[in-house]
């Protein structure tokens, strides 16, 4: 998984892709990759899970040695768009400060999101074309929840089709050819295994290889619960006084068993694709030690192959 | 009182919001639902409900308006149903185009519209057309007063705010001097519009610009309609019968979330009706200590057993210690009291998992004595006791 450009950590909202696109910038940076995490709307859910406060937008900052991070705003990636592409005798700021044109940026179907995927892949360019900036062997996207990641991967096609000429359509027509159909890029789909989330996570795993190319290197499946009780251990717990030790047991292997049946029928459709499991951690904020942890998980030993 | 009752009471309007995967949808259609069972015509409007949800609520029908649930289907829940639950989800695409179809001055316009390449996508991929949608829809339920209170699920947005500010953006985006420079250019105006004319057509082409204009001058016509919708829209907003439910769950990102929102919504004085902490681990801290509690359990469970279970309520009650952390930040920031759904073994998408969760949120009838009534549907101005409370 680690071995590509560009890693797309893709599914519902609510299931842990933060956490598991910061596992992965972990496995990558210890294994001596220097690594980013991309955030976008100018969000830094990642940066609290390693004791750190997010740097400004577009600020790529140093989390851990070989371990970086960005979050990308629009107003930031139209700005830094203009200094770049628009050469000639206006200058950026003015035009970026344009309401005529940020109308247009609002407006023009597909732009906005067109300009966050741009500087996505700007972000993987080596050199980069930013100036000064240093390049990253591996660029992880904390994407999106699943319908406007859609929407953020198919903004290039959109606005190439709709704009057909002009530098920006062959722009857009170019990074859409480098974000589709290649073996740079790829993706992981996180999901739990409860029900909404295995629909979304088929849905997004269809829709990522067949719609763009995308080849989706595995599902994660997050807060697994292990299978600490057998069916005899539940009769036996059913039938035991009410307890507050005996309800919390009840509880969890209530859980384990939903779990498994939404887990069984993950693995049942998925055909080819791995899926890895990561545990529930029973702790109440993760700490970098536990995200060393779920990274050995990911890049380590512990792929289910389905069956 | 773990109860919603009195902070719904007399209201005509409950917009669910928060984080994505709190489980806004499962709670807006239990908040429908405790409030149908006691007795009002409610209108539950979902936005991308669990496949199986949609089926237990019989959404699987086509139709942009919400239809009544059909009351055997509670039969057998337990469910005494005083009132009638209606529910629909969400068309984004069909309801912008009934609006334009509304606002437009004549047919052909409104074909022109619907027909600009442009237009077809902003009604469908531009970001923020779901949550406008999704309040033009509310305004056009509530509008129509066929029901007594309008229950809406919002979009899964990575930020809850774009709900709020959809309306203004609206009126922004028509208002502002940006669509004036576009369509009549005058004096200072043209120069402006030049320079971003020159830089638009030096990145976009003219084919693009052509067509935009062209949707902004054919938009312009409908500037009346918007203005007002959007000013209405607002209006409904800030009225105190209209009132937020926040729902969260315990995590760290979703709580922060929730009290930027909380924040957003006190700033522009709209109504906060309640926290709701969805997947809440009960806190029973007794029998923390594994070696004891595995001992005295042995002689019930045998001693592999007992130690398991030992080990596993310790656990669990370290995930109840931090849901218990989550809940009093969130107390102590919003000087009010949040209202706990306990974490259950699997996702709720049927009638009896939603009447199970409706006992968590309000108050039992038999406990109370008599039926709570709703507010009935009175003009916005007087009749109203959450207005005359103000």
């Amino acid at each position: 998984m680690i071995g590509k450009r560009f890693l797309l950590v893709a599914g519902k909202g609510g299931v842990g892709r933060s956490t598991v696109a910061v596992a992965l910038g972990v496995a990558a940076a210890r294994s001596g990759l220097r690594a980013l995490v991309v955030e976008t709307a100018g969000r830094a859910d990642v940066t609290p899970l390693l004791g750190r406060s997010a740097g400004d937008p577009l600020t790529e900052v140093e989390l851990l040695p070989n371990l970086h991070h960005v979050t990308i705003d629009r107003r930031g990636a139209l700005e830094e768009y203009l200094r770049r592409e628009v050469p000639g005798p206006i200058p950026a700021a003015v035009l970026g400060r344009s309401s005529a044109f940020q109308l247009f940026v609002e407006a023009a179907p597909g732009m906005s999101d067109l300009l966050t995927i741009g500087k996505v892949w700007e972000l993987g360019q080596r050199p980069r074309h930013t100036p000064h900036a240093h390049p990253y062997d591996l660029v992880i996207l904390d994407a999106p929840a699943s319908g406007q990641l859609v929407g953020l991967l198919a903004a290039p096609g959109t606005f190439s089709r709709i704009a057909r000429v002009g530098p920006a359509a062959r722009q857009a027509a170019g990074i859409e050819r480098a974000l589709t159909d290649n073996a740079d890029v790829g993706a992981v789909v996180v999901a739990t295994a409860e029900q909404m989330a295995v629909t979304e996570a088929l849905g997004l795993q269809a829709t990522l290889s067949e719609r763009f190319g995308v080849e989706v290197g595995a599902v994660v499946v997050n807060r697994l619960l292990p299978a600490r009780f057998s069916l005899e251990d539940g009769l036996a717990l059913a039938a035991a006084p009410d307890d507050p030790a005996i309800r919390s047991a009840r509880w969890f292997h209530a859980r384990a068993q939903a779990q498994r049946v939404e887990f069984e029928r993950l693995v049942g459709q998925l055909q080819a694709v791995a899926c890895i499991t990561l545990p529930l951690l029973f702790e109440a904020e993760l700490g970098l030690g536990h995200l060393e942890h779920l990274a050995d998980l990911l890049v380590g030993r512990n792929h289910e192959q389905p069956g | 009182m773990n109860s919603l009752d009195s902070a719904l009471a007399g209201k005509l309007m409950v917009i669910c919001a928060g984080a994505g995967g709190v489980g806004k949808t499962t709670v807006s259609a239990t908040v429908a639902l405790g409030l149908a069972a006691r007795g009002g015509r409610v209108a539950l409007v979902t936005i991308d409900p669990a496949r199986r949800l949609a089926e237990a609520l019989g959404l699987d029908a086509l139709g942009n308006l919400p239809q009544v649930v059909d009351v055997d289907r509670f039969g057998g829940s337990g469910v005494e149903m005083q009132g009638e639950l209606a529910a629909m989800m969400l068309d984004a695409k069909r309801t912008f185009d009934e609006l334009i179809a509304l606002l437009a001055p004549t047919l052909a316009m409104r074909d022109e519209i619907l027909g600009n390449p442009v237009y077809q996508h902003i009604s469908t991929a531009v970001a923020g057309s779901q949550e406008y949608t999704a309040i033009a829809k509310l305004y056009e339920l509530e509008h129509g007063a066929d029901y007594d209170v309008i229950v809406l699920d919002t979009p899964p947005s990575r930020h809850a705010i774009d709900f709020l500010d959809a309306p203004d953006r609206l009126i922004g985006f028509l208002e502002g001097r940006a669509l004036a420079v576009f369509l009549r250019p005058t004096g200072h105006a043209i120069r402006a519009a030049g320079v971003a004319f020159a830089g638009l057509r030096r990145i976009a082409g003219t084919g693009l610009l052509d067509e935009l204009i062209a949707l902004f001058r054919q938009l312009s016509e409908l500037l009346d309609g918007f203005r007002q919708r959007a000013a209405d829209v607002r209006e409904l907003l800030m009225d105190p019968a209209s009132a937020f439910l926040i729902v969260t769950s315990p995590e760290r990102a979703a709580v922060d979330e929730a009290l930027f929102f909380a924040a957003e919504l006190d700033r522009a004085g709209m109504h906060r009706a309640g926290v709701i902490v969805n997947r809440v681990h009960p806190i029973d801290p007794t029998d923390l200590d594994v070696a004891v509690t595995a001992a005295r359990l042995a002689p019930i469970l045998g001693s592999s057993l007992a130690e398991r279970t030992a080990r596993t309520h310790a656990e669990v009650q370290r995930l109840a210690q931090r849901d218990a952390a989550a809940i009093a930040r969130l107390r102590s920031a919003l000087k009010s009291e949040p209202v706990s759904l306990a974490e259950r073994p699997a996702d709720v998408h049927d009638i009896p998992g939603l009447m199970a969760l409706r006992e968590e949120l309000f108050e039992r009838d038999d406990e109370q004595g008599t039926h709570r009534h709703i507010a009935p549907v009175g003009s916005r101005d007087g009749e109203n006791p959450a207005l005359q409370q103000r």
